[in-house]
């Protein structure tokens, strides 16, 4: 067996020289020390991303979109296809849990100050990935044609048209004429499964590169150690097995979520009906939307809503732009402003997010 | 004495002659009253609007003011001239006269269609008809006119939800003079009509449920030419709305026999104010079933109620079961779509069959039965195998955990192994 696989090997290798290409992953290193943990983040992600895939890729093969068909369709997967009710759910669940994981990413990037020179590139990639993600949230999420997710895209969709100047362009745009109908519906799957992967993917892979061509990013504390006292391993095989240990403990879990909690289909949406009670976008658009509720109606000259859509716009790029304007603050060690504003913004987002739900 | 002075003691002392009593004006009577109504604006500035006067009055906002009915000039400012016979005043009618009096306008199709083109002029005619009318006419002035249901000056459309005829209302307005035993005293009729409808289903539905689809007095009685119903024409009064069961029963060879002994079709098992929900047990020959009143043991309708009633309870067992176990899907959180589907299909065979028991015929009630049941079985297959999916799913996700587990353990010894 094993004369047969070396052979093969030597066969692959032969003509696309593979082995250069595991030298130097086997020479790649990745720091140990106390952060370590954090380097298992993004890795996670992109697991649960693959899995998007998968399941998505299966879920194409019985979905049909359209206001007759989008509704039935995913209830027909869940009812008569064999797993089918296993895919959905485990493709919910991890949209969720991809999500979640990006975002324990990305601010264990920022508190580890990892977007430094030279990688700047690689957190707003990261960035941009977010926000990609959070499109195939909200793309996603109207897809089943359901009651709860027509009057969360009606409101999102809303928001949207609030921006000033292009707002109403946008909104239309989204919706695909003034309401949210079956067009919206069509784009929406266009968007969630053409539009916005191809980005990603493109985007992702860039971002692989960044990080494969820069190697792990050290902590300052780690990068003055003496070079016999930085303790490291080889990115393959150690690092990969170690990804490969979380991915199974992650998929474990998302097992556990798929089968014991499987993703409610709910109603049929019936866009003549008033909206049902319980009206709430995905969790983690909940901290904006629940700002957005928290805004008087109007702040100095400016309607609320728009207030609030300028204001989350503008700290989406401060934020995307830290690399470039955190620098400033180097020097000083004692006033630590990153880990304050960083502190702040998480107990920002659970606190509203929080509100949200009690509310 | 000012020309003011003047006409209020003219008015006071004709409204004492008349029967008219200084009103109270409600709030209700901020609505625009009619300008230049002499009628109004003299009787409102001296406080001698009738009682029940009301700005809402359907002949009022419809641009009919007192003069309508009462004859006389309203643009005149002098009572004298306003009110003399010359301008065909006519004043307060009578209780004899009151139908005729509404008559004038409402038996004259003529007149009638430029307000409603389908509105019925045939009010009066059959007013005398009911008993109302035929004890009016012969001198019984404490019978109902059409005042005491309509009211005289605040009449509203019965469309109109605070219409004393109004579906919602009408028990009400009929328990006014029904439910009161002393008024009632010398007609010698029960006055408990009110009571025992309002704890029946129809009167449950109608009052408690709002629900103007259930039949309210006037949907047995008629209206305006009530009259109780007779032996002949009960099951045509419940069978207007109960269609089905009319039309089994009166195929029946026991609609001939309760005709010709005299007994009311629907009413000797129903009842008639307090209908109470029909149960399975009316039927049969258990303790609360009416068939045994005239059926003894070992005739061929004791037989035929006992088979009608086991026919029944077969088909609620197994439906009974279908639902617990659905019940069940539904707590473990499976799908029970199409579990519904079948008990909804079931349930309706069940309402089939029992309506079917009008016929008395067991067979008639076995076919309906024996779909019930087998909808209902199909229910409980479904519904089992959505519990043995549910314990499989929970087995392989430990079968799944299991191996993932013996992966991890795996992989944590190689990269033990590994990194020594």
């Amino acid at each position: 067996m094993s004369q047969i696989i070396k052979k093969s090997y030597q066969w692959v290798d032969d003509r696309f020289h593979l082995t250069p290409l595991i030298e130097f992953m086997r020479h790649k290193k990745v720091p140990v020390h106390k952060h370590s943990i954090w380097y298992y983040m993004g890795g996670v992600a992109l697991f649960l991303f693959i899995i998007q895939v998968v399941t998505g890729i299966l879920l194409l093969l019985y979905y049909q979109s359209g206001v007759d068909s989008g509704y039935e369709s995913v209830r027909f997967l869940m009812t008569k296809v064999n797993f089918g009710w296993l895919i959905r759910s485990i493709h919910s669940w991890s949209a969720n849990l991809f999500i979640f994981f990006i975002f324990v990413h990305m601010f264990s990037t920022f508190f580890t100050k990892a977007f430094r020179k030279p990688r700047e590139l690689t957190w707003l990639s990261g960035f941009v990935l977010l926000l990609l993600a959070m499109g195939f949230g909200f793309s996603g999420y109207l897809l089943p044609w359901n009651e709860l997710a027509f009057f969360a895209t009606k409101v999102g969709t809303d928001i949207a048209g609030a921006v000033p100047l292009i707002g109403d362009a946008i909104k239309v745009v989204l919706r695909g004429g003034e309401d949210v109908t079956g067009a919206t519906l069509s784009r929406f799957y266009a968007f969630h499964v053409a539009l916005i992967p191809g980005i990603f993917t493109v985007i992702l892979g860039l971002h692989l590169l960044f990080i494969q061509r820069q190697g792990m990013h050290e902590p300052d504390y780690f990068k003055n150690l003496p070079q016999e006292k930085k303790k490291t391993i080889p990115f393959f095989p150690n690092f990969i097995l170690r990804d490969a240990l979380l991915w199974l403990i992650v998929l474990n879990i998302l097992l556990y979520l798929a089968v014991f909690f499987p993703w409610e289909l709910g109603n049929k949406a019936d866009p003549f009906s008033s909206a049902p009670q319980g009206i709430r976008p995905e969790w983690y658009f909940m901290f904006m939307f629940q700002t957005l509720k928290f805004l008087p109606a109007h702040i100095l000259f400016i309607e609320g809503e728009v207030f609030g859509v300028l204001f989350f716009t503008v700290v989406a790029i401060v934020w995307l732009l830290v690399p470039f304007w955190e620098l400033k603050f180097k020097g000083d060690k004692k006033a630590r402003p990153l880990k304050i504003i960083g502190i702040v913004v998480i107990l920002y987002i659970i606190a509203l997010t929080a509100l949200g739900y009690i509310l | 004495m000012t020309d003011l002075k003047i006409r209020g003691i003219l008015i006071l002392g004709f409204s004492i002659l008349f029967g008219m009593v200084p009103g109270k004006i409600s709030a209700q009577q901020d609505i625009a009253l009619p300008e230049n109504d002499q009628c109004i604006i003299c009787h409102k500035e001296m406080e001698f609007l009738p009682e029940d006067f009301s700005a809402n009055d359907v002949h009022l906002t419809a641009g009919l003011s007192c003069a309508g009915c009462h004859g006389g000039n309203p643009k005149k400012e002098e009572m004298e001239e306003a009110m003399s016979e010359k301008a065909g005043f006519v004043g307060v009618p009578s209780k004899q006269e009151i139908p005729q009096f509404c008559g004038k306008c409402h038996s004259d199709i003529k007149f009638m269609r430029e307000f409603q083109p389908r509105i019925p002029t045939d009010q009066v005619e059959q007013y005398y008809t009911s008993v109302h009318g035929i004890k009016l006419k012969k001198g019984d002035n404490k019978v109902a006119d059409c005042t005491s249901c309509h009211t005289a000056h605040s009449i509203l459309s019965a469309k109109d939800s605070r219409s004393t005829v109004y579906p919602l209302n009408v028990p009400e307005t009929c328990k006014h003079c029904h439910s009161d035993a002393q008024y009632m005293e010398p007609y010698h009729i029960p006055t408990d009509q009110y009571q025992k409808y309002a704890e029946s289903v129809h009167g449950k539905l109608l009052l408690e449920e709002n629900d103007t689809g259930a039949p309210a007095c006037n949907d047995c009685h008629g209206n305006h030419g009530a009259i109780p119903p007779g032996v002949a024409s009960i099951s045509h009064v419940c069978g207007t709305c109960h269609v089905n069961n009319l039309q089994y029963f009166s195929k029946t060879k026991m609609a001939r026999e309760f005709e010709e002994l005299q007994i009311h079709a629907c009413e000797a098992c129903h009842g008639n104010h307090r209908v109470m929900d029909a149960t399975d047990n009316m039927v049969g020959t258990g303790e609360k079933a009416f068939c045994i009143e005239c059926h003894e043991k070992g005739d061929a309708g004791y037989k035929e109620a006992e088979l009608i009633h086991s026919e029944l309870e077969n088909v609620v067992a197994v439906y009974d079961s279908a639902k617990t176990l659905q019940n069940k899907v539904q707590r473990i959180g499976m799908d029970d779509a199409d579990i519904n589907y079948l008990l909804q299909e079931s349930h309706q065979s069940l309402i089939q069959a029992r309506t079917l028991v009008h016929t008395f015929d067991h067979e008639k009630v076995g076919d309906k039965t024996k779909e019930g049941i087998m909808k209902a079985e199909d229910a409980i297959l479904l519904a089992n195998k959505e519990v043995k999916d549910y314990k499989v799913r929970r087995l392989g996700f430990s079968v799944a955990t299991m191996f993932i587990t013996i992966l991890v353990i795996a992989l944590f010894f190689k990269i033990r192994q590994i990194e020594k």
